[in-house]
């Protein structure tokens, strides 16, 4: 039912034995070898390794060794449809996240133009009818043209598919129009997401403020500018009982202001991004344009904060902010740069080398928090189980691979980790059902061919 | 020293010295009344101005002039860059001309060192954004030690606008590579938080100037009130106006330029024999020439080229 509020273009049901897979699915219990039998896009039967088999023709892929996941849901998306199609499209941009294991990704509406009224979302929907390569949802925009001071048709947007309201990319300074939104929000339903960022405080900052901006010179975005809009609108969101995420926090004091408002009763959750998790700001000496996001790399004791809010679930989910800029955007001084990276390609592989290799989180919880992105939105949850839609990843985590050796399925190639050996190697994604993405690593045969 | 000269961070104390005693063979050729030596004869130097500059333009010209390089000097005014021209297109342009060395300026932090990536010429950094200005705290690290014989053991106060000074940031690197501590000082809206992570201490008043060797003063721009860092020109000379009051006898007083009479600096030390402002701007010819001439000639592999 709700998978109707997700779009993509006609694909073929997977016929699909996959043999002797590690299969971890933290939500099922299942943490052992199995083979596993999808037909018809459905995942038909589970099996001990060696005892499935398809028909003659059903393809196989012989994957002892490796693992397989719940597919990722990335509820933090930018296509950059309509109208910088140059940077992305819904057809490149759900590309990259087949490649990196994404079943489902969320869009964000600040396009050219914004996603702000139910003409440009079914326009895009239609758009992603056609060019989705993963099952795409949208969030659509809680002011016209994300200026903070009209309301959008919120209950049209909705009942026209909008998963939820955001201004992305920019905060809804005013406290008074983030209540009415909230008050809105009971008539539209929906959550409610909001880029915390005090303006008045982030100035014309373009990194964290600390040590390094010191040492460089460039203008901080000090972790006030996020921290204090997030206390102060989870107590906003508290008064008026309403749902309201958190996008991409990156601060100590933000993942405590959040814990503080879910202890005291507020309906508020968080998200992590892998670089938020795996980088800080000392990575940014060089200044290289690819590390300049908002919000910005913070100082390591900002990353662990965000590694604790993730382990405790203070923060629910990790969401990519998949922010592609062309290559004649991000190549001038940092200072000038656009802000974001690129992330679909390299989410799990960044978490995986960042965190799981060296102990500091396991496995399991983070294949649970790059699964649960939908389950903000009242998206069904992948699950790898007899008679679910497969979902499924395929990843080989003894295999490293260098960050953009083979280039990018984005069109963009600002991403973050460029030029990093990263472990965790995507094979094989299947998404509501279909195949979306087969490396040659994932060795996918027929027996007939075999024979 | 690496090809470039980006960052005091390029140097280690051996690479500043080495510096300081070309410069010392170049200051006595200024003193000459043929001031040029063959040494860039036949090479070219581009002179890449983004930001209007007097001292820092005029002194690379003339120390690539003495130097006997062919000068080219682009400003941003009334150039390709004033029609949108990106800065990598600008560099490659330039490029063609197969200069020897770039000296650039840019309102930009990471300008010159992302500019080495598009040209084969040396990259030399005459200041990005407020990151650095490393030729400056050259020519101040020159200044003092023909002044004082070396700065081992000095104590400097660097008082004023640190936030937004890639002079400090440099000559907090430069002082401390040759031996002195460094204090900076200044109100604590100017003073960048983290800044001790560089290995100086920070005040936020004089009170404790006299344990000063040397003062080094940096300019205020006046647009600093509009933006709220300062209440007015008047409070901040009040506070932290570096005056004869202030100082004690033997101190020694510096300014990169240009001075703002009568805000950072009162005129009466300005005009006095305390002050080393002169001095700076004379030794900026004969450092620069020292900083080109380690570049393009100093370079073993650069001179089989040659």
């Amino acid at each position: 039912m709700a998978e109707t509020r997700l779009h993509r273009r006609p694909a073929r049901p997977a016929e699909l034995l996959i043999r002797g897979a590690h299969v971890l699915d933290p939500r099922t219990g299942i943490d052992a070898p199995h083979d596993v039998l999808i037909r018809a896009g459905t995942i038909a039967e589970l099996g001990a390794p060696g005892t499935l088999s398809g028909s003659s023709e059903t393809p196989t892929t012989e994957a002892a060794g490796r693992h397989l996941f719940p597919a990722f849901v990335d509820p933090h998306v930018h296509l950059r449809t309509p109208g910088q199609e140059y940077k992305e499209s819904v057809e490149t941009g759900t590309a990259a996240a087949a490649a990196g294991g994404f079943c489902q990704v969320i869009a964000m509406p600040n396009t050219a133009p914004t996603v702000d009224q139910v003409s440009v979302l079914d326009a895009l929907i239609g758009i992603a009818r056609e060019q989705a390569v993963v099952p795409t949802g949208f969030l659509a925009a809680i002011t016209v043209g994300l200026q903070g001071r009209e309301l959008t048709e919120m209950a049209a947007l909705a009942e026209a598919g909008a998963l939820g309201f955001t201004d992305d990319g920019r905060p809804l300074v005013s406290a008074g129009m983030l209540r009415r939104a909230l008050q809105y929000q009971r008539l539209a339903g929906g959550v409610i997401a909001l880029h915390e960022e005090d303006p008045a405080l982030s100035g014309d900052g373009v990194m964290h403020e600390g040590a390094v901006s010191a040492r460089l010179g460039v203008a901080g975005i000090p972790s006030i500018s996020e921290s204090t809009y997030v206390a102060r609108d989870a107590a906003i969101a508290r008064h008026e009982d309403a749902r309201v995420h958190f996008q991409h926090l990156s601060a100590a004091e933000s993942v405590e202001a959040l814990a503080a408002a879910r202890a005291a009763g507020a309906r508020v959750s968080g998200e992590a991004t892998p670089h938020h998790l795996t980088l800080t700001d000392e990575d940014v000496r060089g200044l290289d344009s690819n590390l300049k996001m908002n919000p910005p790399l913070r100082a390591e004791a900002d990353r662990r904060a965000v590694i604790e809010g993730l382990r405790s679930g203070v923060l629910e989910c990790i969401a990519t902010d998949h922010a592609p800029h062309a290559t004649h955007e991000k190549e001038v001084p940092f200072e000038q740069a656009p802000m974001g990276t690129t992330g679909l390609e390299t989410a799990f592989a960044a978490v995986y080398s960042g965190l799981v290799q060296p102990g500091v989180l396991p496995l399991a919880l983070v294949v649970e928090r790059m699964t649960a992105g939908g389950g903000l939105y009242g998206l069904p949850i992948p699950r790898i189980a007899v008679g679910e839609p497969a979902n499924v990843v395929l990843v080989d985590l003894e295999r490293d691979r260098v960050v953009g050796e083979g280039g990018y399925a984005s069109r963009s190639q600002n991403c973050c980790f460029d030029g990093r050996r990263l472990s965790g190697v995507v094979e094989l994604t299947v998404a509501a059902g279909s195949v979306v993405f087969a490396s040659r690593d994932a060795g996918i045969t027929t027996l007939t061919e075999v024979s | 020293m690496s090809r470039h000269l980006i960052s005091i961070d390029d140097l280690d104390r051996a690479g500043i010295e080495r510096i300081l005693d070309l410069a010392r063979s170049f200051a006595e050729v200024s003193g000459r009344e043929i001031k040029k030596v063959p040494a860039l004869k036949g090479r070219t130097i581009v002179n890449l101005f983004y930001e209007a500059s007097t001292r820092t333009s005029s002194s690379f010209e003339l120390a690539a002039k003495r130097l006997s390089a062919d000068v080219v000097n682009i400003r941003s005014a009334g150039s390709s860059v004033d029609k949108g021209e990106s800065l990598k297109d600008t560099v490659r342009t330039l490029s063609a001309y197969d200069p020897a060395a770039i000296v650039i300026r840019s309102p930009w932090a990471g300008a010159a060192q992302q500019i080495t990536g598009w040209t084969d010429a040396a990259v030399v950094n005459a200041g990005d954004g407020k990151h650095e200005h490393p030729t400056q705290a050259l020519l101040d690290v020159f200044t003092l030690t023909q002044a004082l014989g070396g700065l081992e053991g000095l104590r400097i106060w660097i008082v004023g606008d640190v936030l937004h000074s890639r002079v400090a940031r440099s000559n907090i690197l430069a002082f401390q590579r040759m031996g002195a501590t460094v204090t900076v000082c200044g109100p604590p809206t100017l003073i960048p938080r983290g800044i001790e992570s560089l290995g100086c201490a920070a005040q936020d008043t004089l009170a404790n100037l006299g344990e000063a060797d040397v003062v080094y003063v940096l300019r205020l721009q006046q647009e600093r009130m509009q933006e709220a860092y300062v209440p007015t020109l008047r409070e901040y000379a009040q506070r932290y106006q570096v005056n004869r009051a202030r100082l004690r006898e033997g101190q020694i007083v510096m300014h990169p330029g240009p001075v703002n009479r009568g805000v950072e600096l009162s005129g009466e030390v300005i005009d006095s024999d305390a002050a080393l402002i002169d001095a700076q701007v004379k030794s900026g010819v004969a450092v620069r020439m020292a900083v080109l001439y380690e570049l393009l000639v100093g370079a073993p592999v650069l001179q089989v080229v040659a």
